[in-house]
């Protein structure tokens, strides 16, 4: 078995001036292509590990790694680099710069990571022409592309969102509620085209939902209320 | 680095209505700063290219600079008058090459008028000691058959359109009191001088002889009731001048200067006073500099409440940017990167700004530059800016862009903050 793309050890988090842990897990590993199911109830801690697994939060006690790296071990600027060469990202809505127009919306982390735009500009093609070949994936219409992002339809942006995340194959692609603002034909397109690219890109997928009827299709589900031992001690 | 520009660029050019108006006003504030300092530059150029080649201005004694303002820049009011036969005393004084009486107090249509003697078109010099050279037409000749001839300036020739051959009719005093004409004793215009870019363009000219003959039947500045001399008989009266407001001296040479000056100001008969021109010029200028600092420190103020408004600005919208920021730390950007952004966008306004004002200094004074020019004979110049000026401009630029570090600062709290969160 590959080594885990994700580990957590022994992770005890709190907010400054909280008295108490919001979140305590002793263990977690994610393998690499692997995706991960994260629910749990609104104020159960989802966004808080979402910013320790990027590494915009640090641990106070124990760590989190990506490919073997501690967030905790790296400088501030040294995380940012982390993040922008192995971490893609997918927000809840309002993912795009409503004034770029789509497809420099997807290629603005190779602009951050030298990293990213080599692996986009790999086999003799060009980030953008790897832009537009994403933006063909997931299926929107070329006449779009050169639209302002802020003209799309909500399903549209979180496509583009998608693509983004995906471009330069990031070992991580982290999804914070991404169907949320969606209906629910569109939320069942977006969620398998959002596997599909993972897998199809080798990314391992956090996907984060308080929706359980998403589960289905992941390799590990886990409840957060069951993993994190916060509540208890707090009790 | 060129990304970030890129995206500040962007980012400002969707919120351009609100940030306009920013750019608006740090034009504005380049626009006074630069206007005030082409003014006063120009106002400089302008006074002490007006005279040269004359060593001493001779006059009643009074302040140098009202006296100087008066005889060469017909600004202010009189001074008091001059014997001529002090100064024909001082014109014998061995140093002196010559001198040239001037007498002021009369207006054409707002334009003063000078009465002089012929050698004034000889010895007049101006800018770089250049002599007054005649467009058209000829000088006057002081006799007194041609008693009622006048050269005009070409301001006043342009402004009021005349020619060679036109008559026209003086007023007394600056032409302020209605019904106080000089119009029994018309004049014609028998030269058109050359532009000069001096007070000389917009003056009217005519000799001694002609002032003391349209005075006859005058006395105390209103005509003698019942007494009317017509422009005939005038010619048998007696019209040496008997005092004139100044004079210029030239030297024989310029060593003499000091001993001249005590000269006359030694001068038993009468008290009277010489001036240099250049240190009349430059106590004019200790005058002068308070003004203009003063003027210079209120639009260095507006520059400061423009570039307070920009922050301002900047700031207010930050808060309903905190998305735009979190998604640009999502995609890898650092903090220092959001801070960067920040800046430039300040930056960028403020260098719009400094640009557009340039253009608008540019293309005011080459729309007002003109009618300043007739109105106060002021010619402002479309020349490059002056170091003062470049100085200026850097100033505003760096201001602005210490002032954009302020919302740069607070953004790259706020994205330390937020992470990928943000809590709008």
């Amino acid at each position: 078995m590959n080594p885990p793309v994700i580990a957590i050890r022994q992770l005890r988090f709190a907010w400054p001036k909280a008295r108490h842990d919001c979140i305590a897990i002793d263990a977690l590993d994610v393998a690499a292509g692997g995706s991960l199911f994260l629910h749990g109830p609104s104020g159960s801690g989802k966004s808080t590990l979402l910013g320790l697994l990027a590494g915009v939060l640090l641990p106070r006690d124990g760590s989190v790694s990506l490919m073997g790296t501690s967030w905790s071990a790296l400088s501030g600027a040294r995380r940012d680099a982390f993040r922008a060469d192995h971490v893609g990202y997918v927000f809840q809505q309002f993912n795009l710069l409503p004034y770029l127009n789509v497809l420099d919306n997807v290629l603005l982390p190779c602009r951050f990571s030298t990293l990213r735009q080599e692996r986009a500009s790999a086999a003799g093609t060009s980030p953008a022409s790897t832009a537009r070949t994403l933006l063909r994936q997931i299926g929107l219409d070329e006449s779009l592309w050169r639209q302002p992002a802020g003209e799309l339809s909500v399903g549209q942006q979180q496509r583009v969102a998608a693509a983004r995340a995906l471009i330069g194959r990031p070992e991580v692609v982290i999804a914070d509620e991404p169907t949320s603002a969606l209906d629910a034909a569109l939320r069942e397109d977006f969620m398998a085209l959002l596997m599909a690219e993972c897998r199809a890109a080798g990314s391992t997928l956090v996907f984060v939902s308080h929706d359980e009827r998403l589960a289905a299709r992941f390799d590990m589900r886990l409840a957060l209320a069951s993993v994190n031992r916060a509540a208890e001690t707090a009790a | 680095m060129r990304a970030l520009l890129g995206i500040a660029g962007r980012s400002a050019w969707n919120r351009r209505s609100t940030l306009s108006l920013v750019v608006f006003s740090v034009a504005l504030s380049t626009l006074l700063l630069l206007g005030i300092e082409r003014i006063r530059t120009d106002v400089r150029e302008n006074f002490s290219q007006s005279v040269s080649g004359t060593d001493l201005i001779v006059g009643a004694r009074a302040g140098a600079v009202q006296l100087m303002l008066y005889a060469v820049f017909r600004v202010g009011g009189a001074t008091n008058n001059v014997r001529m036969t002090s100064l024909e005393a001082i014109a014998s004084h061995r140093a002196v090459a010559w001198m040239v009486p001037l007498s002021l107090g009369d207006s054409h249509r707002g334009f003063p008028v000078l009465a002089t003697s012929p050698d004034y078109f000889m010895r007049f010099r101006y800018g770089d000691r250049q002599p007054l050279v005649l467009a058209q037409g000829k000088a006057f000749d002081g006799t007194l058959e041609n008693l009622y001839d006048t050269v005009i300036g070409a301001d006043v020739a342009d402004r009021l359109g005349y020619r060679l051959g036109q008559r026209i009719t003086l007023s007394h005093g600056s032409g302020v009191i209605p019904g106080a004409e000089h119009a029994d004793k018309p004049f014609t215009v028998v030269g058109i001088l050359a532009r000069t870019g001096t007070p000389v363009d917009r003056t009217v000219h005519i000799s001694l002889e002609a002032m003391e003959a349209i005075h006859l039947d005058w006395a105390a500045g209103v005509p003698l009731p019942g007494v009317k001399i017509s422009p005939e008989e005038a010619r048998k009266y007696d019209l040496t001048p008997k005092q004139v407001t100044a004079a210029l001296i030239g030297l024989k040479s310029r060593t003499a200067v000091f001993a001249v000056q005590r000269a006359v100001a030694d001068y038993a008969d009468e008290p009277l006073m010489a001036v240099l021109p250049g240190v009349a010029l430059d106590e004019l200028w200790d005058v002068v500099a308070v003004g203009e600092r003063a003027m210079l420190g209120m639009s260095t103020m507006v520059a400061v409440v423009s570039l307070a408004g920009l922050v301002a600005v900047v700031l207010a919208g930050l808060n309903e940017r905190r998305r735009e920021l979190a998604v640009l730390r999502a995609v890898g950007a650092a903090p220092r990167h959001v801070l960067l952004l920040l800046a430039a966008e300040g930056g960028l306004l403020t260098l719009l700004g400094v640009l557009l004002g340039t253009l608008g200094t540019i293309a005011a004074i080459a729309a007002v530059g003109p009618s300043i020019q007739a109105h106060f004979g002021i010619g402002l110049r479309l020349s490059a800016p002056t170091p003062q000026q470049w100085l200026l401009l850097a100033a505003v630029l760096v201001a602005g862009l210490v002032a954009s570090l302020v919302p740069g600062w607070r953004a790259y709290r706020l994205s330390l903050a937020d992470g990928l969160s943000p809590r709008v």
